[in-house]
């Protein structure tokens, strides 16, 4: 895992370093909508070829963001660089970009949805047709490739949009929500997308609310809850910040060893819950079998990114996301 | 840095392009086509409408004048009567313009004078009072026939007994007949140049509220600037526009060209009849195209910047109202200049960018003079800059939001209080 992810201020984010180029750049963005605060502050650090993720619950300022990186909307102050520029509309034609509100001309046929939106990114509408055909061919909707898109199901005509994002052959492609509104088949095969394309050496960075994504996806994540950004760095790091939880199992429900558990140790029937001590777990064990504590089983699970999550952004936004996110999105 | 790339994007005509062949095309195979080849027979309706006002306006500034050239004692006569029956009369007597007072043995060609087609003279009496001729137009002979006996024999003392038997002379134009055909001219110009635009800036504000509801809208804003989405909305409905146009101009002319064949059409409709406007038909049909795309681009940046501002079609609808009226009332208003040729008035119209190309196009019709359209439409496209400048601007704006709408509070002085102290620009006191 690369440790350069999330260079942002020391105080709150990760800040290790690494000679990587950095595909997106942000300090300090601050964007508000009719004086409310949408974004404040946020910082961002993306390498070039990185899958990164931009975790919150809906209202964060997800969105926000992604449009100030773009240059959709202007930040009301903070610097932003894409590819190394501060304007990221000279890079325009690099750029894929998938918005949350999904949106095409429902007269148009699926190719040529998919031209138009690389003729909008400079691509030569002819060499868009023939894109458009190929990689629907090869994503499995030839046969739909003269429909048109109002004869298309909601499912592949997010499909075609996606696709229509790629054809120009961006190396930074932004997503805005993408598994939103997909099956688990098709969440499963844009999550296989996505590591074709960092593997090509493109820059992916995407929103989302479902954690689970991003922790399969993600070297990095930026963690959004009110506009601002509690963490941005590596899914490792935010993972460590918690230290791992030990699970341990007893024959017995007291003794003298109760007094070697450490004080945050929460009680589960015959199970002992509580985070892996700072002096390691043999200590423990020992003044466990001295105690004859009968020991039945004992684990060390390492923290996942939705206990991160709770850690850095809080009970509250680690609530709203759940409740966002539909069962299947969360699988 | 790192990464940095060379500069990467479409320059603003080609993005401009590929909006405008999109829309070009989606319009062009679409039902609201259809709509907009019916367009042109919404003029008749309307133009009924307008020909009240415009009858009146004529009515009450283009009224012709009868020019006088007789001798200076049977001129003094005549201008007496005049005074006498024009206040008697149920029907506005046209007023009476001294020519020329002729000394004995003098006369007057009052051809020569009316086909030099000065002022708004409608006809001429010469002779004298008990033999008075009158030179006009075949149409105007008629009409001023009976008042000029009746002026003579007043001016005789002898109405109502008696009245002279009044000579005609027939010309072929006049001043009056050559204003007349020309005010007409220019209303029919600008009726038609105001239905295809509100009819066209009403497309091309339906389009852009269809591609709100499709949410496309945010694609082509990351992807190019707004200024090209604009201008290629904008010039794809004119394309859309000239489609219509030649549509219809090949229809047209291949009806009259066929019924001509047979004669069929030729006792109601010649054209070398028709009025031929002030600065010659080529550059009239010049001016009004250009006039037409000024007067649209403008109404057009408008519509789209409400457009942007409105988030559903109710909304447009309201917010477009006030607007579609306004625009109503400018057309009126350039129709009652016109009839105001010079005066503060039509200044007033020419200078005011939404009326200025309707004004202007009734001038074309009306002056030969061509420098004052030149001025007018570097001055209109100044104002279409300014509106599509301040339409993007609006749109980038208001349109790219997310998340609900802040509920708006007003702040308590107290409150603004707490919060500069909660935010540490205050300290309490």
């Amino acid at each position: 895992m690369d440790a350069a992810l999330g260079q942002a201020p020391a105080s709150r984010n990760d800040s290790r370093e690494s000679g990587r180029p950095l595909a997106i750049e942000a300090r300090g963005l601050v964007k508000r909508f009719d004086g409310t605060l949408a974004v404040d502050g946020v910082d961002l650090s993306v390498p070039e070829g990185a899958i990164y993720g931009i975790l919150g619950p809906n209202g964060a300022g997800k969105t926000t963001t992604l449009r100030m990186l773009l240059g959709i909307i202007d930040p009301d102050s903070g610097t932003r660089r894409v590819l190394g520029h501060e304007r990221p509309r000279d890079i325009a034609r690099l750029i894929g970009y998938l918005p949350e509100e999904r949106g095409l001309y429902p007269a148009m046929k699926a190719y040529e949805a998919i031209a138009f939106m690389g003729a909008l990114r400079g691509l030569p509408l002819k060499l868009g047709r023939q894109r458009g055909r190929e990689l629907l061919e090869n994503h499995g909707l030839g046969y739909a490739a003269d429909r048109q898109i109002r004869q298309l199901s909601k499912g592949m005509a997010q499909q075609v949009q996606l696709l229509g994002t790629l054809v120009h052959e961006p190396r930074l492609v932004v997503l805005d929500e993408p598994f939103s509104g997909l099956d688990a088949i098709n969440q499963g095969k844009l999550e296989r997308l996505i590591r074709s394309l960092a593997e090509k050496g493109t820059t992916v960075i995407f929103s989302t609310h479902v954690i689970a994504h991003a922790e399969r996806l993600c070297e990095g994540v930026a963690i959004i809850a009110g506009g601002r950004v509690p963490y941005a760095g590596s899914v490792d790091a935010a993972r460590d910040r918690i230290p791992a939880q030990v699970r341990l199992e007893t024959r017995h429900r007291d003794g003298p060893w109760r007094a070697a558990l450490p004080p945050a140790t929460r009680a589960e029937g015959n199970f002992w819950n509580f985070p892996l001590p700072d002096s390691g777990v043999e200590p423990l064990l020992r003044a466990l079998i001295e105690g004859d504590a009968g020991i039945l089983s004992l684990s060390i699970e390492r923290a996942g990114l939705h206990d991160a999550f709770v850690a850095i952004a809080g009970e509250a936004a680690a609530r709203a996301l759940e409740e966002e996110s539909p069962a299947e999105d969360r699988r | 840095m790192n990464g940095v790339v060379p500069k990467s994007r479409l320059p603003l005509w080609r993005a401009a392009m590929v909006i405008a062949r999109r829309d070009f095309t989606a319009i062009l195979f679409s039902r609201v086509f259809f709509f907009f080849l019916l367009g042109p027979l919404f003029p008749i309706l309307v133009g009924a409408l307008a020909g009240g006002i415009g009858n009146a306006l004529e009515e009450s500034s283009g009224q012709p004048e009868i020019g006088i050239a007789m001798s200076s004692a049977d001129v003094d006569a005549m201008l007496d009567a005049h005074r006498t029956l024009k206040p008697v009369l149920a029907y506005n007597l046209p007023e009476m313009r001294v020519l020329e007072r002729l000394g004995p043995g003098e006369t007057y060609d009052a051809r020569a004078f009316l086909e030099r087609r000065e002022g708004n003279v409608a006809g001429v009496i010469t002779g004298t009072l008990a033999a008075p001729e009158l030179t006009a137009t075949a149409a105007r002979l008629d009409w001023l026939r009976g008042d000029v006996a009746m002026l003579s024999a007043t001016a005789l003392g002898k109405a109502p007994v008696t009245f002279p038997t009044v000579t005609t002379r027939e010309v072929a134009t006049s001043g009056a007949s050559d204003k007349h055909a020309r005010l007409r001219t220019a209303q029919a110009g600008q009726t038609l140049l105001f239905l295809l635009i509100m009819l066209l800036a009403g497309m091309v504000l339906s389009n852009l509220v269809e591609e709100k509801a499709n949410k496309v809208i945010e694609i082509l804003a990351a992807a190019i600037p707004m200024d090209a989405v604009f201008l290629g909305k904008l010039f794809a409905m004119l394309g859309v526009s000239l489609v219509g146009v030649a549509v219809w101009g090949t229809v047209i002319g291949s009806l009259v060209g066929i019924a001509d064949m047979g004669g069929a059409f030729s006792d109601v409709f010649d054209p070398s009849q028709l009025p031929v406007p002030g600065v010659g038909w080529p550059m009239f049909f010049l001016l009004g195209v250009a006039y037409f795309s000024m007067g649209y681009l403008l109404l057009g940046s408008i519509f789209l910047a409400i457009g942007s501002m409105a988030t559903t079609v109710r909304e447009v609808q309201t917010m477009s109202m006030p607007v579609t009226m306004a625009q109503v009332l400018l057309f009126f208003f350039a129709s009652f200049a016109m009839a105001h040729p010079g005066e503060p008035i039509e200044m007033a119209a020419i200078a005011f960018p939404l009326s200025s190309p309707f004004a202007m196009l009734a001038r074309a019709a009306q002056g030969p003079a061509l420098w004052p359209h030149v001025v007018a439409l570097v001055w209109q496209a100044l104002w279409v800059a300014v509106a599509i400048r301040i339409g993007a601007g609006l749109f980038r704006t208001r349109v790219m939001k997310s998340g609900p709408q802040p509920v708006k509070r007003k702040r308590r002085p107290w409150r603004r209080a707490a919060g500069a102290v909660a935010e540490g620009t205050a300290s309490p006191v």
